[in-house]
């Protein structure tokens, strides 16, 4: 039996489910990084939170419980972008990549204390235990979160691109991603478009908070940091100099993995991470500006 | 007494590490008037207009419009207040359309009627409201730089500040953006312009101020623009 017999219509839908998961992340940390030229390593921990608190609000009406996670991802994200990355702006991109690396294991460590207060770690978060069930679509069993998440990115995604085409502000953040220098001389509010990246990106990893707590209900300090590095990866492949780009970079690595897993029999599933790496480091060698780069094109920004 | 010039520059001191740029520079801008800056490369032209903008801090000295202090303003905040910089190298949106562009200049505008300096800045320029919807990557240089001067325009701002309009331009494109400061100048609006070209430079303005390691050299009058020998003497001094 080959490997890749185990791929059939049902891999495609999981993985498919798969990349849309990441293909939102790559979106939230995309947006960030246009304006502040900033990869927000401790991305996965705003998921962590969010994961948290559903866990820790199950009992609540689901919408309360949803609501909860949204509020506190939101206001995380404008805490962080308030007291670390605003003063952070002018430093260079090494200074602020480690620094989101601290926040990453502070947030981490903050989750790991709380989460310990009952003596365990781990907390489950039930609220849609229901979305893991199965149902037969055209002949191909999938889980309803599968759905929920395709369905949801695509309308997360959807809206986002008519926010960025059609408003003044989406043109005010576009213009930023690409020349912040001259948007701002043009008299576009710097504060204000990264206000709004990182409330986006915060709203995008509540979301995320949601998908991910169906598919993986045990919430630990862990949780969402295996995703951020496979998504920035993605990214990377992908080129993080425009922001489609960079969502399907963040879809490509999401689909591979969801077919690899699949294709790997299931004895090997933990050289899954290396089988995606290998892969990764081709497409780099064949397309050093990544996937999706138009061929001889710089992917250096030049900025004033 | 007559009304206190628009723009005002008082002993302007702008420093790159131990380096002086620009050392106590004062000139004025009056309203409706074009006035010229030259000198040779690193006399000190664009870190000017770079400090009027708010894109560098300036050591000491102020810079006042109507008699407000820019002093510290973020480069937005200056846009707003009515300075527009058309940068050197134009630094038009190349992927966005023309009519993106032009919009991009509307978020400093300070009053309603956004619609009609859209239009007024294609009759200015027919072509730009023929090529609205291609991306301005696909304008020629001397069409990106109309672009740029239109998009400050837009804004309807009280000065405009020109970086080297002209620079990498062929000579007949040169002509056409020499044509469209003619034509700014007839809409009464307020040009600081930064010029390689001297002698064109100061036929056009009212006023020119020649630049010489980081002070000011002289003042020069249309009537000079044919005085070669002292423009000569003003570049040496």
């Amino acid at each position: 039996m080959t490997p890749f017999a185990a791929i059939n219509a049902q891999t495609l839908v999981d993985a498919v489910g798969l990349g849309a998961v990441y293909a939102l992340m790559a979106v939230g940390i995309g947006l960030v990084f246009g304006v502040l030229r900033l990869i927000n390593f401790a991305y996965g921990q705003l998921v962590m939170a969010g994961a948290y608190t559903l866990a820790w609000t199950s009992a609540w009406p689901t919408a309360a419980s949803v609501a909860a996670c949204f509020a506190v991802v939101l206001v995380l994200s404008i805490v962080l972008e308030r007291t670390v990355f605003r003063p952070l702006r002018t430093q260079s991109p090494a200074v602020m990549l480690v620094t989101t690396f601290a926040i990453a294991f502070l947030l981490q460590s903050i989750a790991l204390i709380l989460d310990l207060r009952d003596g365990t770690i781990g907390e489950a978060a039930s609220t849609f235990a229901s979305l893991n069930q199965a149902v037969s679509v055209g002949g191909v069993d999938v889980r309803r979160v599968t759905i929920a998440a395709i369905v949801a990115a695509a309308i997360a995604l959807g809206l986002l691109a008519l926010l960025l085409a059609r408003t003044t502000i989406g043109l005010h953040m576009r213009a930023a991603a690409a020349d912040f220098t001259t948007a701002r001389l043009l008299g576009v509010r710097a504060d204000r478009v990264i206000g709004l990246a990182v409330i986006l990106s915060g709203l995008i990893a509540g979301l995320v908070a949601v998908i991910l707590t169906v598919q993986t209900p045990l919430v630990t300090p862990g949780f969402g940091l295996k995703e951020t590095i496979i998504v920035l990866v993605g990214v990377v492949v992908g080129g993080l100099d425009r922001l489609w780009t960079a969502t399907l970079g963040g879809f490509a690595i999401g689909f591979a993995t969801g077919v690899i897993n699949a294709a790997l029999p299931t004895d090997k599933t933990v050289f899954l991470p290396s089988a995606v790496f290998a892969l990764v480091i081709v497409v780099l060698l064949l397309r050093p500006g990544g996937l999706f780069s138009p061929r001889g094109r710089a992917t250096v920004v030049e900025r004033v | 007494m007559s009304e206190p010039p628009l723009l005002v520059v008082e002993e302007l001191e702008v420093r790159y590490g131990n380096l002086v740029a620009v050392r106590a520079l004062s000139f004025e801008v009056g309203a409706g008037e074009i006035v010229g800056l030259i000198g040779p490369n690193g006399a000190g032209k664009s870190t000017t207009l770079h400090a009027i903008a708010g894109l560098v801090p300036y050591a000491s000295g102020d810079v006042l419009l109507g008699g407000k202090s820019l002093r510290g303003g973020p480069p937005e905040k200056i846009a707003r207040a009515g300075v527009a910089l058309v940068p050197e190298g134009r630094r038009i949106f190349g992927s966005f359309t023309v009519e993106e562009n032009l919009h991009l200049g509307l978020a400093a505008r300070r009053s309603t009627g956004a619609a009609a300096a859209v239009e007024s800045v294609y009759g200015l320029f027919p072509i730009l409201a023929e090529m609205r919807d291609r991306p301005a990557g696909a304008l020629s240089g001397g069409q990106q730089q109309q672009l740029a001067i239109g998009r400050a325009l837009v804004a309807e701002p009280d000065v405009l500040l020109l970086d080297e309009p002209s620079l990498g331009l062929a000579p007949t494109l040169v002509d056409l953006v020499f044509e469209a400061l003619g034509a700014i100048r007839e809409h009464g609006v307020t040009v600081l312009l930064v010029e390689q070209r001297a002698q064109r430079t100061v036929a056009l303005a009212d006023r020119t101020y020649v630049l010489g390691n980081a002070e000011l050299r002289m003042t020069l009058s249309p009537a000079e623009a044919g005085d070669t020998e002292r423009m000569i003497a003003a570049y040496f001094a």
